[in-house]
């Protein structure tokens, strides 16, 4: 089926960027005039995945704003069930030991804005350090001429494929060995040097600014350093912008990891407290309304933070950076 | 490239070229160095760390003993080891049916119906949340007295069920959770992927009148397969590695109905402190996690493309 058409478009071996709207919105225009059953069918099954994908966090919302014991008596009712701001006061550690029992709550010091602290010092940290290494690394591999750089990018490749979970334990040991443990480092260390995706998907975009801008400030005197600093970063701002990101709500949401190298509050990170925060049942059963706040407060940064940069992100998700 | 080089050679002088080239090298060093000790620290030296542990008995608190082949064989021997085996195969075999299939839903009504950044934004939201946070969240959801889930069954006249607390559901449920959380993302990348199909191909079907299904099975899928191929790949191998949310939901029950590989491996290493046990264990999921990386590029021949 394919070969007839390939054949009818030697000239259109590369799609511009143009091309597939237009014939889009051609597409659309024809379909508009009859609406078919098949459309129709094929929107209801979108609406129906749009709801699954945010039901649950309308749900979370819902649960958070009710108090428990209303929760009990009316399960089912889609709006808040007399409304508190309980949950949140649990969570933010604003009521006290009685008065969080008397709601339902545990009674359990919840140092939520230790554990938020943590997980932005993680976060932050991570983010920079390994952004900025690989970008580094990412600029040596693709602009910077010298003898080894194929065999040692193949080396860089390779740690694509150990699959992570077979460094944790040792590298828990190493954490160990350094005295590290139970500290925010510790956390961050195994991160803080490059991530191989990271090194991958720069140099692709490094590879493509054009090499006339380079030559011409190197003319001009500048070193190598300040081409990089000053010309090769900022022309790539957006592809930096866009891993940062992906790497932050990572780093952000990891659990395994943090969960193994921290054991007090002085290195728990909101993740880990989550977790925790839902072992600890109190008597009358769990705590959902404190526990939906403290979900929907952990999840917030990532979802402001995608809201400003949605677009971005959608957009650049894909194997543009792989191929 | 090759007239780039030869205007180069034409600007400068030879002897200056080569000394630029020479401090290359040194800069270059210069660059790479951290990432070279991020790869070496913490890719490689654990790479071998691990395989050595595997060959020995170690508590954390004394000397690692050299045992040779003990913890393999008391792997091969030990059904929990086994039944880990078959509880991951059964949750990836589940949660990556399912979510290619949805994925691919997702991506080819977006293709097909709308451009609209904030639908894919949508789409992608639960990607946002830990998996700690999913888990929590349809832990509540999916409650057997209080959960609006199993409201719903009732109201549709269907029993409640034990999502989480009965053994014939644990797995598929923490599957069909993980689903919710990555199908956005799962779906990006195959969106990704139809993009690159050029439109006329569907055009000139259209005029020779194939309907939307033939299009599907005769193009889309057709041609998606390489990029398919590595989704799939990248799937599988977070699929393989499942612990969060069995950890934060059943904890591997109800008995061991739950408990998957990775979660035996975090038991015996930080519950019983027995982490040559732990290393063997480990060893394991890499073996099978390179098996079946290479299963499936082979047939899905990812690495090669039809649209050429």
């Amino acid at each position: 089926m394919s070969q007839p058409t390939a054949e009818a478009q030697p000239d259109t071996a590369v799609v511009s960027p143009g091309a597939p709207s237009s014939t889009l919105g051609k597409r659309n225009k024809r379909r508009r005039r009859r609406p078919t059953i098949g459309r129709i069918l094929a929107w209801t099954a979108m609406v129906v995945l749009l709801v699954i994908s945010i039901f649950p966090f309308y749900w979370m919302l819902r649960t958070a704003l009710s108090s428990n014991d209303a929760l009990y008596a009316n399960a089912t009712s889609l709006l808040p069930v007399d409304f508190s701001w309980g949950g949140f006061a649990r969570v933010f550690g604003l009521q006290s030991t009685e008065e969080a029992i008397a709601q339902g709550g545990s009674g359990a010091d919840m140092n939520f804005w230790r554990y938020l602290g943590n997980s932005v010092i993680v976060a932050t940290g991570i983010t920079v350090c390994q952004i900025f290494f690989s970008a580094m690394a990412a600029y040596a591999f693709s602009r910077l001429r010298w003898r080894f750089r194929g065999p040692v990018f193949s080396l860089f490749l390779l740690s694509l494929m150990v699959p992570l979970i077979f460094t944790l334990l040792p590298n828990f040991l190493l954490i160990k060995q350094l005295g590290l443990v139970d500290t925010l480092l510790g956390i961050m260390l195994p991160g803080l040097f490059m991530a191989p995706f990271a090194i991958f998907f720069l140099r692709q975009f490094f590879l493509n600014v054009p090499l006339e801008v380079e030559e011409a400030a190197l003319i001009d005197g500048a070193s190598k350093i300040r081409v990089f600093f000053t010309l090769i970063i900022p022309m790539s701002w957006a592809p930096i912008a866009t891993v940062s990101i992906l790497t932050y709500i990572t780093a952000w949401n990891d659990y395994f990891w943090p969960l193994m190298v921290s054991y007090t509050d002085q290195s728990r990170v909101l993740t880990v407290a989550l977790g925790s925060f839902s072992a600890q049942t109190p008597q009358t059963g769990p705590d959902w309304a404190g526990l939906m706040a403290a979900t929907l407060v952990a999840a917030l940064p990532m979802i402001v933070l995608f809201a400003c940069f949605a677009k971005k992100i959608v957009n650049s998700i894909g194997f543009s950076g792989i191929k | 490239m090759a007239t780039l080089t030869s205007e180069n050679a034409a600007r400068r002088q030879q002897p200056g070229q080569r000394r630029r080239r020479r401090d290359d090298t040194k800069l270059a060093m210069i660059f790479i160095l951290p990432a070279s000790i991020g790869l070496v620290t913490f890719y490689f030296w654990p790479l071998l760390r691990g395989i050595w542990l595997s060959f020995t008995s170690w508590d954390l608190l004394s000397a690692a003993e050299f045992v040779g082949l003990a913890n393999y064989e008391r792997m091969f021997a030990d059904p929990v080891f086994w039944n880990a085996i078959r509880v991951t195969l059964y949750y990836v075999v589940v949660n990556i049916t399912i979510q290619t299939a949805v994925a691919l839903v997702i991506a080819v009504l977006m293709q097909r119906l709308t451009q609209s950044t904030l639908v894919r934004s949508l789409i992608l939201a639960p990607y946002l949340v830990s998996n700690v946070v999913a888990a929590l969240v349809f832990l509540w959801i999916l409650d057997f007295q209080l959960g609006i889930g199993n409201q719903f069954l009732e109201w549709i006249g269907l029993d409640r069920i034990g999502f989480f607390t009965t053994e014939a559901w644990a797995i598929p449920t923490i599957a069909l959770v993980n689903v919710w959380r990555h199908m956005g993302y799962t779906a990006l990348l195959i969106f990704a992927g139809l993009q690159a199909i050029p439109g006329n191909l569907y055009e000139s079907a259209r005029v020779d009148g194939a309907s939307e299904p033939r299009m599907f099975f005769g193009i889309t899928l057709p041609l998606l397969r390489p990029i398919l191929g590595l989704v799939l790949i990248i799937s599988v191998i977070g699929s393989f590695q499942v612990f969060d949310t069995v950890s934060v939901t059943t904890g591997g029950g109800p008995v061991n109905a739950s408990r998957v590989l990775q979660l035996y491996i975090y038991d015996n290493a930080f519950g019983q402190f027995d982490f040559g046990y732990a290393a063997a264990l480990s060893v394991a999921m890499l073996v099978i996690l390179m098996i079946v990386t290479f299963i499936q590029y082979r047939v899905t021949r990812a690495g090669q493309t039809d649209l050429n």
